[in-house]
């Protein structure tokens, strides 16, 4: 099962690499992981994108808690909660390709952020399912670069 | 007065009323070294390698209770100390670490003796820190004695460049109590989750306590001896709990786990009901997960929620300390009326007179269970005993009877050779009027010889039993039982001559050959009060630890001494370590 789980932690050099150390030491894994601060500079919240079975969820949740870094532990999807992950591409373009570009560009509600002659960056923000499937509706063309931010969230409680 | 922050350091260290630093000087501890050397309240050990340091330290924690304090320098200062560190924190030991570092502006240049402290520790301490600000001396150094003593204990490293060492500030400020956000050890339990135990431990008809080292480090023992005895339950001890419940009462097992007693294990195996009592369910005592307590339901008490659930599913989960909880358990089990269980202890009694203990005797040969019997019959019971890893360990644990907590120190989680000799040095220094009989063998000694030096200085008289059988003994057992008696590596030729060598080191050898001179040679050891003594006994090279469970096998199928014969194993078994 996927999970996604949202740490607060202090916002010190080295908690990034504690939390990063604990997932590798006991061979948990990570799919994704994002970490900003928040309105409070002294505090960054992380959020991880992790697959494994509800024991080794409630062992990551648990070890975790455990750092003395980290403030609060949430497992997201065990709530009503929002995931949004943002997508930087560049794509070439030619005349053959460009009308078809552009309507998936539209289709998916996508942004054009730069243009130069050949080539396109795009923008996608949304859940990871349509980030995948934007991907893959771009596979039929000449994809040079793909970012992902991997994703992030909020529990949709107050 | 300006201070520096080398004074601020040893000043933070005397509010937190050190009494020994265990450490070795470099150039980046100079400053800290100077202002140690200022004061009187601080006594310094130094040691011959860090290493010694931090087991040193570690022995002094175990023994006393209190804080173990290390000071090493950067670089191979720190990189020396990590065994012992990652030593402490498998057993939840408190310490405090100091390692100076370059510095702040050579950080990261590869400077001369620069290595990255906190990187390198991260992953064997309880929590780290590399202060960057001279004001954030005092107050780290009060987290990290909260931290390293609260909650499950374990060592803090703080790794503090030289230049806030030297850098003064006037006025600088010591916090008498510290807060942290971001960290709440838990104290004490659900009274739901107590309730839940209750219910299970008045139905129980084939109930056992099964209490490990978070009884000792946690002060549980009395708590635990109140509540075991309240009901007459049948108690067995993991390798890091022995003392927290006498082993001499009627009501102890013994020892459970790949060489525990015969009745202990039996008795885990048939439970209907497990009181886990600051015990991890470590596969040392477990043994095959799969054959593991197959009718018990399981109750577990721990301070670290991660510690539960981990290897075994759980029916009752009770966080919180241990000794708060189990008062809790014993207040709410007064009144109430408990499940017979006359008939469980009779089956007890059938395991027990299996006396799985029991070992063949030969004439001339020194037995090294014998060994250890007669060190306690001549200490009474009563000496500190450490030990080193391996077979003398097992034994060590198997025939000393430890009634008292803080008896028994050895390195059960990481298995440190040469964690013995340091950390006999360290309880001495905290117990000076305690005999401190160190169990090790040949192997496991040459690890720190180095620290006898240390012992001279000091002036710490130990008694160094040296289970001499001239293999690495565990080693050779193994390679007995599962390699066809290939013995790869574990026959050690050229071995000092251990006499000698503590006559170097200006102590007394004796070197015991027979198993008539055993007795006298100890009483001679324990009679030299205040001179370390190594006694080097030759023990039988062919002598095995009984009683074991092979690994792939259950708590049921366990091999005694004489009496099975060591099957191969299959292959998964052979996986486990």
């Amino acid at each position: 099962m996927r999970h996604v789980i949202s740490i607060l932690l202090e916002n010190e050099a080295g908690a990034l690499s504690r939390v990063a150390g604990l997932f590798s030491a006991r061979g948990f894994n990570i799919e994704s992981l994002t970490v900003a601060a928040t309105n409070d500079p002294t505090l960054s919240r992380m959020t991880i994108v992790s697959i494994g079975d509800d024991y080794i969820i409630e062992q990551i949740v648990k070890q975790l808690n455990k750092l003395i870094d980290v403030v609060e532990v949430v497992d997201l999807t065990a709530t009503e909660h929002i995931e949004r992950e943002l997508l930087l591409l560049k794509i070439d373009i030619d005349q053959n390709t460009q009308a078809d570009i552009d309507e998936q560009i539209d289709l998916f509600s996508a942004k054009i952020i730069d243009i130069s002659e050949d080539f396109y960056i795009l923008e996608l923000g949304g859940k990871s399912q349509k980030i995948n499937d934007f991907l893959k509706a771009l596979s039929a063309f000449k994809v040079l670069e793909v970012s992902r931010t991997g994703v992030t969230g909020i529990c949709q409680k107050r | 007065m300006k201070l520096n922050g080398a004074q601020i350091l040893v000043q933070s260290l005397k509010n937190e009323a050190v009494e020994y630093i265990f450490g070795y000087p470099g150039g980046a501890v100079l400053h800290i070294y100077d202002a140690l050397d200022a004061q009187n309240d601080i006594k310094h050990v130094l040691v011959r390698h860090e290493q010694g340091a931090a087991h040193a330290a570690d022995g002094y924690a175990r023994a006393s209770g209190k804080v173990g304090v290390v000071l090493v320098t950067s670089g191979p200062g720190i990189t020396n100390a990590v065994t012992g560190i990652a030593t402490a924190y498998m057993d939840s030991i408190p310490m405090v670490i100091i390692s100076g570092q370059v510095p702040s502006a050579l950080i990261g240049n590869d400077a001369f003796q620069e290595v990255d402290a906190v990187g390198i520790t991260r992953s064997c301490v309880k929590h780290n820190f590399l202060i960057k600000d001279i004001n954030q001396v005092s107050i780290t150094i009060k987290k990290a004695f909260y931290i390293a003593s609260t909650g499950r204990p374990g060592p803090v490293l703080i790794d503090i460049p030289k230049d806030i060492t030297i850098k003064k500030i006037t006025k600088p400020v010591y916090a008498d109590t510290i807060k942290m956000r971001s960290y709440h050890p838990v104290v004490n339990s659900d009274d739901m989750q107590i309730d839940k135990a209750v219910a299970l431990i008045i139905k129980s008809k084939q109930p056992i306590v099964y209490a490990g080292g978070g009884c000792v480090i946690g002060n549980a023992h009395q708590q635990l001896r109140d509540f075991t005895r309240q009901l007459g339950l049948p108690i067995t001890q993991t390798l890091m709990g022995l003392g927290a419940y006498p082993a001499t009462d009627k009501l102890s097992l013994g020892m459970l786990g790949m060489h525990g007693t015969y009745e202990a294990n039996m008795a885990m195996h048939d439970a209907d009901c497990v009181i886990a009592a600051g015990s991890r369910f470590d596969d040392r005592v477990t043994a095959n997960i799969e054959k593991f307590c197959p009718n018990a339901k399981i109750i577990h008490i721990d301070i670290d929620p991660a510690s539960i659930g981990k290897n075994i599913a759980v029916d009752v989960s009770i966080v919180g300390e241990v000794s708060l909880v189990l008062a809790a358990l014993s207040h709410a089990l007064k009144d109430k009326k408990t499940a017979d269980i006359s008939a469980w202890w009779m089956q007890i009694d059938r395991w027990r007179s299996v006396d799985s203990l029991a070992y063949q005797t030969q004439a001339g040969v020194i037995k090294p269970q014998s060994v250890i019997e007669a060190l306690y019959t001549l200490t009474k019971g009563e000496a500190i005993v450490t030990s080193d890893v391996g077979q003398h360990q097992m034994w060590a644990a198997q025939y000393y009877q430890f009634d008292e907590p803080r008896r028994w120190i050895n390195s059960g989680g990481l298995g440190t050779m040469g964690f013995g000799l340091p950390a006999a040095m360290g309880a001495k220094l905290a117990c000076p009027h305690r005999d401190v009989a160190c169990v090790t063998g040949e192997g496991s000694i040459q690890m720190m010889t180095q620290e006898l030096s240390t012992m001279l200085q000091y002036h710490t008289p130990v008694k160094i039993v040296n289970l001499n059988n001239g293999y690495l003994g565990m080693v050779r057992q193994w390679q007995e039982f599962f390699y066809e008696k290939r013995y790869a590596m574990s026959y050690m030729d050229a071995l000092p001559d251990f006499v000698k060598l503590s006559e170097g080191y200006g102590h007394i050898g004796i070197k015991v050959e027979k198993p008539e001179d055993l007795k006298p040679a100890l009483i001679e050891a324990f009679a030299q009060k205040q001179r370390t003594v190594f006694l080097d006994i030759m023990t039988d090279p062919s002598e095995n630890v009984f009683p074991m469970i092979p690994s792939g096998a259950g708590h049921h199928e366990m091999l005694l001494a004489g009496r099975d014969k060591m099957e191969s194993n299959n292959d998964s078994g052979l996986n486990l370590v």
